[in-house]
Parts: structure tokens; C-alpha cells; sequence
């Protein structure tokens, strides 16, 4: 069975139509020949596509971003990067299978990549927890970001995580102080770190890997303080509301670049990066190739001033004081 | 608030919520607050003295007697909540406290739109909590060490922190390292400010950046958590403290007990996410009362001498 989400089912019927049609082209009507009408109808398929994936809703990109056939980190270390190698644990704890990390190349440039991995199947989600890090995770990341930090290697992380995992081992271990000690120690990171959010970016989950000089997010991706059913759930009463907070919590691609919140958007194919998987790859190379080749022109010391500048600035408040 | 005990029963049924912002404990601490109020209304009449019931050990206690004491349960050492203002009273010297940016209010940056508005709430709470956001900072004299103190009140959207508390907060910690002097942030938050969207989960990475500048100079941090203390709040400033101080009982954690119930289908275990918890698991310095915390401010502050090594 193919998966498709409830807005594309226009598309969905069409396509059986046209796949009816050519199955059993006795059954056609029309008074043209029965390529005639196919072509026809491939062409009302493409319209309409062209029609629904240019204005989707905050809510049905969020669909998007969980699309279950949605590229992974994983898969774009196969086809974004080269000679992926992993480096595993937090010298501490454990090995959070929810990250991975290591060696890679991109393009010609040796570079760390490291990002939070969701499962394709219940025994796969198992293993990396649906992409929830625990706090292992946050200090096997920050382990491995210093190590690049040291040999003066670029840093990219990608990120698709729902959040921080909130378990009761998680607390224990200290979750928030994983994420807080990547907060800060990322900021003095002297080497480049280009951040990419390729599906879900959920809140201090997403964060925790997210200090970065330039932050892209994937066209289909979102990036917010806390999920659309989270806030559905507290503000609304009702998670059933979780497309009005989707909404209202502005957390599309479009509107995070719309508030300056993130530095540029990555197109992906129509329909999503899952249509076209290695078209996806492709952008996101030439985005992280061109931001890199840009921050690494900066000097160290410039490229900690910029950074915590870049961050400095986000908030708005108001100060009757100060304008008087 | 008439809807607190509506809303707690209506999020029980929450989904997964790995996020920033917690979603119980609002209503939790609000419900704190209450008895206080009402116990207030029904003796209206009686001239001298109030009494306030600790919802610890049950005993009565004259509610100037409870202010004295910090409000610190005389019998059984019970924290009530307190206000700001009232704790920075309690720790500086007279006198000595010059505020931050005492004006600085939010805006509704993305116009945000739910059941009710984010400005008719801001509006709402600048009235009842007396106060213009959730934090209040300064630069004050504690004994003889001056420090930056920024301390969180609850009473305030729940001491959640959108971008007044992020901006705050950063120019104290700033003003920290410009004057090379101790920063003290005594928090209290549900998370981050749903309101203001990714604007708030910023908030975190801009405070911990300007921690990192501040303990670069070797400047000493300590964060003060106090109940409750959660999400943002937790994964941000307040666990990066070259000392974390807790006041008992106070319940800290990343994830709400119930979303980590809901997520995890398994029993908590006993104290979870208490002060005594997070100090049996090895995640705090210490636990200190309220009524002692200034002077064991002082005694922590002695050791951590700025630039006690040659500075870079």
C-alpha cells in the first residue's frame, strides 16, 4: 500500500484513474484516443500537485515533515556526505543509538556530521528510541564536537527529532543539563557548525544540537518550542487543535525565515523530500557547501563573535523607558 | 484563575510532549497560591492577624510570623511560594539593589492567536502578579560581594520565559562579565513561553551563550532552583551554575511527570524530580533552605574568589 496523507488524496485518485486506464483501456469514454486521454489526465495530475504543494498549511507541512517515508539522517550520510564513518558513545554512559555521529567527507572537505536518527520500523524505532535523545546523546554529540573542535575539523549536525525524550532515566541522568552544556559549550565551538533541520525540530531536543552559524531548515521542515499538539493541548484544551497552534506557533520553514529565526530555506522536490530523495540530497549539499565555503572565509575569533552576536539578537521586547 | 482545575483534568490525556514547555505545572503552583487567598477573604474581619495553613504538616501558622520566616514552614520547614521582590529583600543588603530594565515589557510578536490572546493575557497577569514580566534583575550587595541577581517569579505566565526574560537575564549576565562580577539567578519557570514561539526556545541558547562569555573570565555562577523549575528553564541557564543550589521539596525536571507517566507508561519512583532527588542523583550541589540561603551565598561565594587564578 502506497502512504499518502489526507491532502494528497486528489492526487491519489487521479493517479488510480490513470493507472485504471491504462490497465483496461477498453473502459475509456472520452471520444479521443486512449493515450490522448492519458496524457490528459497526467497533465491534470501535475497541475494539481503544482496547485497543492505550493500552498499547504502550517499543519499539513508538519505532515510532511513526519512523513513516514521522509529521508533520514542516515540516509542523506549516504548520499548528501561520502565514507560516513561512525564514532559512537559518550565515554560516560552509553551509545544513544537516537544520534549518530562520525567522520565524513563533504564534498572534498573532511567534516564531523552528527544528527538525531528516527526508525523506519517499530524494531528500528526501538533501537533509536523514534529519534528521542537521551542525555547520553547530547554528550556523545558534545564529546565528538569538541574532538572536531580540536583538530580544527567543520562541524554539520542535522536535525529531526520530535524532542529530548522525556523518560524517567532521562531525568536522572540529567537531560536538561545535556542540552544546556551543549547550549553554551557550542557557542565557544571556534570551528564552523552549520545546523540543518531536515524534518522535525522539537524544542530544546532540536536546540541541543542547534547553535550554530547558519541555521537552514528543509522546505517541508519545522522547527518549534513545543509541538502543535503540546500547545493544542494546554492552550486549546483540546489536541485535536493542533493545526490552529500549528498555525498560530508559526513554526514552517516560510515563517521561521519570515521572522529571521533561520537563515535560509532548502528546497525540496514537489511533494516532499521523499518524492525525489536524491534530488533532496542534492540541495542540501549545495546549501551546506556554499554556507561552509562562506563561514569558514571567517576567522575564528569572528566566527564566535558572529555567532553569539546571531543569537544575542533573537527576541523582541519593548521599552517605553529607552524610547523616551 | 477559576479554570485551573479544568484544565488539569483536561491535560491528563496530553500526547508525547518531549517540548520546552511543560504543561501541568501551572496550573500546579497557581493552585499553591490559592488556599492563601481564600483563607484571606474568610477572615477579612478579624482585625489582627491571619493565619495560613501549611499544606505540609497542617499546622496553623500567623501569617506574619510565615513572612518572617521567609514563608518557611515554622513546624516542618514547608516552602510557600514567594515573590521576587521578596526574595531579593531577603538577600541584599538594604538598599544596595539597583534594577535592570524595570520597564522592559513583552510584545506579542506573533500575533498570536489561541483561546485567548497573548496580549489580553500579558495584560491579565501584569494585573494580578503586580509585576511586568516574569523576571526581575539588578545588581546588588550580598554581605560584601556585589553580584548580578536575577530571580524569577511564578506568578507571572507561570515564570515562563519568552524574550523579556531571554533579554534580561543576558544583560545581567553581560553586565556580570563587564564588571567582572558574580551572576545569581534564582529561577523558578514553567518552560519556555509558548507565546512567542521559537522566539522563546532562543531565549536558551542566548542566556547559555552569554553564561559561556561570563565563565570564561572566570566568573562565578550559581543557579538557585526553586519549585517548580522546568523544561526551558531547566535546559538552559539554570543547570550550566559552577554551583546548583536547590530549595527542598522544590520539584525540577526537564519533561512534566505526567507527560514522562504518558510517555513511558511506568511508575514513578518515590520523590521523583524533588530536590532530594536530583541531590541523591548526583545533578545538584546542595540543598538549602530559604531562611539559610544568604548567608550560605556568602560562605560559596568567599571560595569562588573572581579571578582566583590569573585571568586569560
Amino acid at each position: 500500500m502506497k502512504y499518502y496523507l489526507d491532502f494528497e488524496k486528489p492526487i491519489v485518485e487521479l493517479q488510480r484513474k490513470l493507472e485504471d486506464l491504462r490497465a483496461h483501456p477498453e473502459t475509456h469514454s472520452l471520444g479521443i484516443s486512449v493515450d490522448e486521454e492519458c496524457r490528459l489526465v497526467e497533465a491534470k495530475i501535475e497541475t494539481l500537485r503544482r496547485q497543492i504543494y505550493s500552498d499547504l498549511t502550517s499543519w499539513q507541512r508538519i505532515q510532511l515533515a513526519r512523513h513516514p517515508k521522509r529521508p533520514y539522517v542516515l540516509d542523506y550520510l549516504k548520499s548528501v556526505f561520502t565514507e560516513f564513518t561512525e564514532l559512537h558513545g559518550d565515554r560516560l554512559y552509553s551509545d544513544d543509538r537516537a544520534v549518530v555521529a562520525g567522520f565524513a567527507h563533504l564534498g572534498t572537505q573532511r567534516v564531523l556530521v552528527l544528527g538525531t536518527q528516527k526508525g523506519r520500523d517499530t524494531k528500528e524505532n526501538i533501537l533509536r528510541n523514534f529519534g528521542s535523545a537521551h542525555p547520553e546523546g547530547y554528550r556523545k554529540a558534545l564529546r565528538l564536537m569538541k574532538l572536531a573542535n580540536k583538530f580544527g575539523l567543520p562541524i554539520i549536525t542535522l536535525i529531526d527529532t520530535a524532542g529530548a525524550y522525556p523518560g524517567i532515566g532521562a531525568e536522572e541522568r540529567h537531560i536538561g543539563e545535556a542540552i544546556a552544556v551543549n547550549l553554551r559549550e557550542m557557542m565557544l565551538l571556534e570551528v564552523p557548525v552549520i545546523a540543518t533541520v531536515i524534518g522535525e525540530g522539537g524544542s530544546g531536543g532540536a536546540l541541543g544540537l542547534g547553535v550554530a552559524d547558519r541555521v537552514l531548515i528543509l522546505e517541508n521542515a519545522y522547527y518549534s518550542v513545543i509541538s502543535p499538539e503540546g500547545c493544542a493541548s494546554i492552550l486549546w484544551k483540546d489536541s485535536s487543535a493542533k493545526a490552529k497552534a500549528a498555525a498560530a506557533l508559526r513554526i514552517t520553514a516560510r515563517d521561521l525565515l519570515e521572522l529571521g529565526l533561520v537563515d535560509e530555506i532548502v528546497s525540496e522536490p514537489l511533494g516532499g523530500a521523499h518524492n525525489d530523495p536524491a534530488a533532496a540530497s542534492l540541495s542540501i549539499q549545495k546549501s551546506l557547501l556554499r554556507h561552509l565555503s562562506e563561514v569558514q572565509a571567517w576567522a575564528p575569533a569572528d566566527r564566535l563573535q558572529k555567532r553569539y552576536a546571531k543569537f544575542r539578537a533573537f527576541g523582541k521586547v519593548n521599552e517605553p523607558a529607552a524610547a523616551a | 484563575m477559576a479554570t485551573t482545575l479544568l484544565k488539569k483534568k483536561t491535560v491528563v490525556n496530553d500526547p508525547v510532549e518531549p517540548a520546552v514547555t511543560p504543561p501541568d505545572l501551572t496550573t500546579e503552583t497557581t493552585f499553591l497560591t490559592k488556599p492563601k487567598l481564600v483563607a484571606k477573604s474568610k477572615k477579612r474581619d478579624i482585625p489582627e492577624g491571619l493565619w495560613d495553613k501549611c499544606p505540609k504538616c497542617k499546622s496553623l501558622i500567623y501569617d506574619k510570623e510565615l513572612d518572617a520566616n521567609l514563608k518557611v514552614c515554622i513546624k516542618c520547614n514547608h516552602h510557600f511560594p514567594i515573590g521576587a521582590r521578596e526574595r531579593i529583600h531577603s538577600l541584599v543588603e538594604t538598599c544596595s539593589f539597583e534594577e535592570m530594565d524595570a520597564q522592559m515589557e513583552s510584545i506579542d510578536i506573533l500575533k498570536f492567536t489561541g483561546v485567548a490572546s497573548y496580549e489580553a493575557k500579558l495584560a491579565a497577569n501584569k494585573k494580578t502578579s503586580l509585576l511586568k514580566d516574569a523576571v526581575i534583575t539588578g545588581i546588588g550587595r550580598i554581605g560584601h560581594h556585589r553580584v548580578a541577581l536575577g530571580v524569577m517569579d511564578f506568578s507571572f505566565l507561570g515564570g515562563s520565559m519568552g524574550s523579556v526574560v531571554g533579554e534580561k537575564l543576558t544583560r545581567l549576565i553581560e553586565a556580570g562579565t563587564d564588571r567582572g562580577i558574580p551572576v545569581l539567578i534564582i529561577s523558578t519557570s514553567g518552560g519556555a513561553r509558548m507565546y512567542e514561539g521559537m522566539f522563546s526556545l532562543m531565549q536558551m541558547a542566548k542566556t547559555c551563550g552569554a553564561l559561556a562569555y561570563h565563565s570564561r573570565r572566570r566568573l562565578p555562577y550559581i543557579s538557585i532552583l526553586t519549585h517548580p523549575t522546568y523544561a526551558g528553564v531547566i535546559a538552559s541557564f539554570a543547570t550550566v551554575g559552577d554551583l546548583i543550589l536547590a530549595e527542598p521539596g522544590a520539584m525540577i525536571g526537564f519533561a512534566g511527570p505526567r507527560v514522562i507517566k504518558d510517555t513511558t507508561q511506568a511508575e514513578l519512583p518515590p520523590g521523583f524530580q524533588t530536590a532530594e532527588f536530583l541531590q541523591e542523583h548526583g545533578l545538584i550541589d546542595a540543598i538549602v533552605s530559604r531562611n539559610e540561603m544568604k548567608d550560605r551565598l556568602m560562605y560559596y561565594l568567599d571560595f569562588m574568589k573572581v579571578g582566583g587564578l590569573a585571568t586569560e
